[in-house]
């Protein structure tokens, strides 16, 4: 951005580059922690390489006093520490910015811009007179950056030492030596340069509800108070730190007093295919039982997702997407697996997905998906992603309700066995597409045998057209039925519907809104709606139809959820327009802007949003009749 | 199966168990294997098995991969759920079943192909997990359902029908379980059901992963001359190694064998597994003497049958994992459930 005219107190984004493996992640989380206490909204993003030591890493800031929280490419400060990535990173501040650098080593004038600050600071050389030994010199010196952001941003001190005391209560002499820094680190930025920059903080109060947290560690503690008691799951980035959670929580929450024993089972499979009927077996049992995985895993998980949806086995999957196909990126975040999810396996099938758009939602929405998967005796998506479940976000307060009962669906006990007269597996007998289920080792006259091969409606084997057919059209009108209980859609929108509508899904929601009132600031009203669930319901259709054209924002290339809508939904093709960003990065309200360009007559010439370059070079746009 | 209420009429000279049941209670539907099909006498072996420990049909629970002897599960105890789940993937099945509920008894029946070679990694793994169940690999050789495919425990040289030489060296399950550390492992042979029953019998009181190798002859793709998973060749290469006597608890010993021959395992229930050697050398409480005795039979083309070896252990996959005695699925939701004043406590660490 050109000028920062609007940027300065508590609007900007920044940014620390640094090297993977030297212990910024702990300088970091501490910036971030500290602006959130001082009550001002604030969003970090990790953006990292998939490598344990060694490549560049960075760590992204946006402070915004309006509490938008979507990725903001436009850095207006870059704290370069890392000489290996010192021509993007410099490449990348706006216009009128600021570089802080090491100038232990004087920079090399080919990364010089006149257009940008340069704050020199001689971290190395400080901490090599001030500590003693490598390791410790290389920590101490992401903290001795942290002190000079302190004077620099006008970052609270008091709240800065306040968590370090609180970090290193027991640890005095690192408690001496993360001080010694900070104040090494601010002392010498004071004394060098002008502070506070214009680009600054102030207090605010923003923030005293809410709390700081990634959707991984939510969804995990979701599990937890679903009453989940068995996990199993093959490591794969973005999606470990979700068992890594929910096995801190069992810890310490779900450990007998008295016995010292887990009231929980976590078993790391062989791979994700042992993952999948571990948690198949643990749920035909009666247990609460999930899997956490990325696309690869879901792949390999397929058959058993269409084992589990004809046999009608309760079970939930998290899909904490990144960027595929294959290996991919990653380290990168992605909406590649909405067709996956929807459809997985082979035959017909057809699956409940949630999407999740903050941590929250990863909270609320993973209780919400064993209700579902019990409730429909089918498999269940939870679909985030990288960026949600990984990155640190600012939400609401979780809420619990401490009334809440489980649904367990439609299980017989032993007391209804004893006096039923018959029970059949597969049999509609209440007419709403579910039948009853028995559990294992309940009572004699509840023994059925589950099986992935034909079945009538009584759970004998078959190879019979009808008695097949009708138990698998049962299983479609039952999955649809599941539409009204997802997580109803989102709607932003004024009392008369707009000609233009904007649908997105996911992640993508915090760029859209923030593009959305910019439109509005403009006096051009868009309506939008989220799409929270899968199957859709009359919600999707009637703004589908409310509207005369409709672009469909997300993060993939083929557009899959504009296909799924078209698939799922009565809405014309011709009527549904495309955004779509695919890069790797959360999305940014420039990646929308540029995208609805074409869409909206006031905003084309592609200059109508200055200051998305970046955005604009890898935006894709499919322009159908607007 | 779905239940149907059987005619209470039973023939009154039908034997009875300690629960007042026939061996008729441990029957399931009617087999559509082919007449002869060595699997159909396992199944014969384990409804013997269950009458005689007495086990209650509904506390069983019979889970199986894909395949001729996949499909046995739904021929016997009826009045237990089984789960014929996908080609290889049984293993985890039941150990997330067992995961769920470790008190009932797991009875997997899988066949050569589905364990040693779409499930092999499956198969190893539900071993190393050591899930609590009994694992009979109905053992032909070949694919059977898939019409006589060369499996991988299908030796050098042996012949498939159309008379084609297997090239590729055999996987024995046996010697792959001894090595991976299971502490019950057993290979015995369809037709000898007097072998069989003890073995399975003590397989089912075994604390821990049971694993039994059975040779059971495909007779449609696999019983011809030159085969050597035929009945032919099993029976005459068959060598018994140890003698099994199924003791259980309370039940009065019978001093069958001569003392200096037998080895007596007492079991995590009490029981007694007594195993009488018919070579004096032979240790089947010495996994490393087993492995090399296995080898050197293996080598003479022989084919080493009995309980093999075995260990009394406490162990399973619960006592790895430290899980609470009950079955976790009926762990009240109150236990579960942390509630929201922890909650708020949490969150108090995210701010
Ligand atoms: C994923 C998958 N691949 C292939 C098959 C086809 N298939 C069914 S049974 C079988 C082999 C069974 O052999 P084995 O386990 O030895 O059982 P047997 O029939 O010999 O008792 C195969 C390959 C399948 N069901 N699933
Ligand atoms: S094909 Fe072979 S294994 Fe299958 S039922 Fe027939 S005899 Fe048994
Ligand atoms: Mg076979």
């Amino acid at each position: 951005m050109a000028d920062h005219g609007d940027h300065g107190v508590n609007d900007f984004a920044f940014k620390v580059a640094t090297v993977n493996g030297t212990g910024s992640a702990s300088a970091n989380g501490l910036l971030l922690q500290a602006l959130f206490r001082m009550g001002i909204p604030v969003t970090g993003k990790n953006v990292f390489p998939s490598n344990i030591q060694g490549l560049p890493t960075w760590y992204e800031i946006r402070v915004n006093k309006d509490g938008y929280t979507a990725r903001s490419p436009d850095f207006h400060l870059i704290v370069a520490m890392n000489p290996q990535s010192y021509a993007r990173d410099i490449e990348e501040v706006v216009s009128g910015g600021w570089v802080l650098y090491d100038n232990t080593r004087e920079l090399d004038d080919k990364f010089r811009r006149d257009d940008v600050n340069f704050i020199g600071i001689p971290l190395a050389e400080m901490c090599v007179s001030e500590f003693d030994g490598s390791r410790t010199r290389i920590l101490m010196k992401n903290i001795t950056y942290v002190g000079a952001l302190v004077a620099l941003l006008d970052i609270d001190m008091d709240v800065v030492k306040g968590m370090l005391q609180q970090k290193f209560s027991k640890k005095q002499h690192l408690m001496d030596a993360n001080f010694k820094a900070i104040d090494m680190g601010y002392a010498y930025a004071r004394e060098h340069y002008d502070c506070p920059l214009p680009i600054r903080l102030e207090t605010m109060d923003a923030t005293a509800d809410h709390v700081m947290i990634n959707g991984n560690t939510a969804a995990a503690l979701g599990c937890v108070y679903a009453g989940a008691t068995v996990g199993a799951w093959y490591p794969i980035t973005p999606s470990t730190s979700v068992m890594d959670g929910f096995s801190q929580y069992c810890k310490r929450l779900r450990v007998d007093p008295e016995t010292g024993k887990n009231n929980y089972c976590i078993i790391q499979a062989e791979d994700e295919l042992a993952a999948a009927g571990m948690v198949i077996g643990a749920s035909w049992m009666g247990a609460r039982a999930f899997t956490p995985t990325s696309g690869p895993g879901i792949s390999l998980m397929s058959e058993f997702i269409g084992l589990a949806y004809y046999a009608e086995i309760p079970s939930v999957f998290f899909n904490v997407q990144r960027t595929g196909p294959s290996t991919g990126m990653p380290t990168r975040t992605q909406q590649g697996d909405l067709m996956m999810c929807t459809y997985a396996s082979h035959g017909d099938t057809k699956h409940i997905a949630l999407f999740p758009a903050n941590p929250k939602e990863c909270f609320e929405f993973a209780v919400a998906a064993f209700d579902l998967a019990e409730r429909f005796q089918t498999p269940t998506f939870l679909v985030s992603d990288l960026d949600i479940g990984m990155n640190d976000w600012m939400i609401p307060r979780l809420e619990w309700d401490d009334d809440y009962v489980p649904d367990r669906g439609k299980v017989l006990s032993a007391e209804e066995l004893e006096e039923a007269e018959s029970f059949y597996r597969y049999l509609d007998v209440d007419g709403d597409h579910i039948a009853y289920r028995t559990l294992p080792g309940v009572h004699p006259k509840g023994a059925y045998f589950t099986r992935g091969s034909g079945h009538d409606k009584y759970g004998r084997y078959t190879e019979g057209s009808a008695e097949y057919m009708e138990v698998v059209d049962r299983l479609l009108a039952k999955v649809n039925s599941a539409g009204d209980r997802v997580p109803e859609p989102e709607l932003h929108q004024g009392a008369e519907p707009t000609e233009l509508g904007m649908i997105s899904i996911g992640g993508c929601h915090w760029a859209v809104l923030e593009a959305r009132d910019d439109l509005a600031e403009q006096g051009l009203a868009v309506d939008y709606m989220r799409i929270r669930g899968f199957p859709f319901n009359e919600t999707v259709e009637r703004f589908l139809e409310q509207h005369d054209r409709v672009v469909v924002i997300e993060q993939n290339r083929d557009e899959q959820l504009r296909k799924l809508i078209t698939i799922e939904t009565q809405c014309p093709k011709e009527k549904l327009g495309s955004i779509t960003y695919y890069g790797g990065q959360p999305l940014s309200k420039g990646h929308v802007l540029d995208g609805l360009a074409p869409w909206i007559p006031e905003l084309a010439g592609g200059g109508a949003t200055p200051g998305f370059a970046d955005a604009a070079s890898d935006t894709a746009v499919v322009e159908v009749a607007p | 199966m779905s239940y149907i209420a059987k005619p209470a009429a039973r023939h009154p000279q039908m034997p009875r168990n300690a629960i007042g049941l026939t061996p008729r209670d441990y029957e399931g539907s009617m087999s559509t294997l082919c007449a002869g099909c060595g699997h159909d006498s396992v199944t014969a072996a384990l409804i013997q098995a269950f009458f005689e420990l007495a086990v209650e049909p509904h506390r069983v629970v019979k889970v199986s991969g894909i395949g001729c002897s996949a499909k046995t599960p739904t021929y016997f105890v009826s009045e237990a759920h089984g789960f014929n789940s996908v080609h290889g993937r049984m293993p985890s099945v039941a150990a997330g079943a067992n995961a769920a509920n470790r008190e009932l008894l797991y009875v997997g029946i899988s066949g050569d192909g589905d364990s040693l070679s779409i499930g092999l990694g499956q198969f190893c793994h539900a071993i190393r997990r050591n899930v609590n169940m009994l694992y009979v690999l109905e053992n032909n050789g070949v694919y059977g359902l898939t019409k006589g495919q060369f499996s991988a425990s299908a030796d050098i040289g042996s012949l498939s029908k159309a008379g084609v030489a297997n090239r590729q060296g055999p996987i024995d399950p046996v010697t792959l379980a001894l090595s991976l550390g299971a502490t019950f492992v057993a290979r015995s042979f369809s037709g000898d059901k007097d072998q069989l029953v003890p073995i399975l019998m003590a397989g089912m009181r075994h604390q821990g992963f049971a694993f039994i190798d059975v040779i059971s002859p495909c007779v449609t793709f696999n019983d011809h001359e030159g085969s050597t998973k035929s009945y032919a060749h099993t029976r005459t290469h068959m060598h018994e190694v140890v003698e099994t006597d199924f003791v259980p608890l309370k039940a009065e010993i019978r001093t069958k064998y001569d003392e200096g021959s037998v080895k007596a395992v007492t079991l995590h229930d009490g029981s007694t597994v007594r195993l009488r050697k018919t070579d004096p050398e032979y240790d089947p409480g010495d996994r490393r003497a087993v492995l090399d005795y296995l080898g050197a039979t293996a080598a003479e083309g022989e084919v080493a049958t009995g309980l093999l070896y075995l260990e009394g252990t406490e162990d399973d996959m619960h006592s790895f994992e430290n899980t609470v005695d009950a079955p976790l699925v009926n762990v009240p939701f109150d236990t579960l459930c942390p509630g929201s004043a922890v909650l708020d406590e949490i969150q108090e660490e995210w701010r």
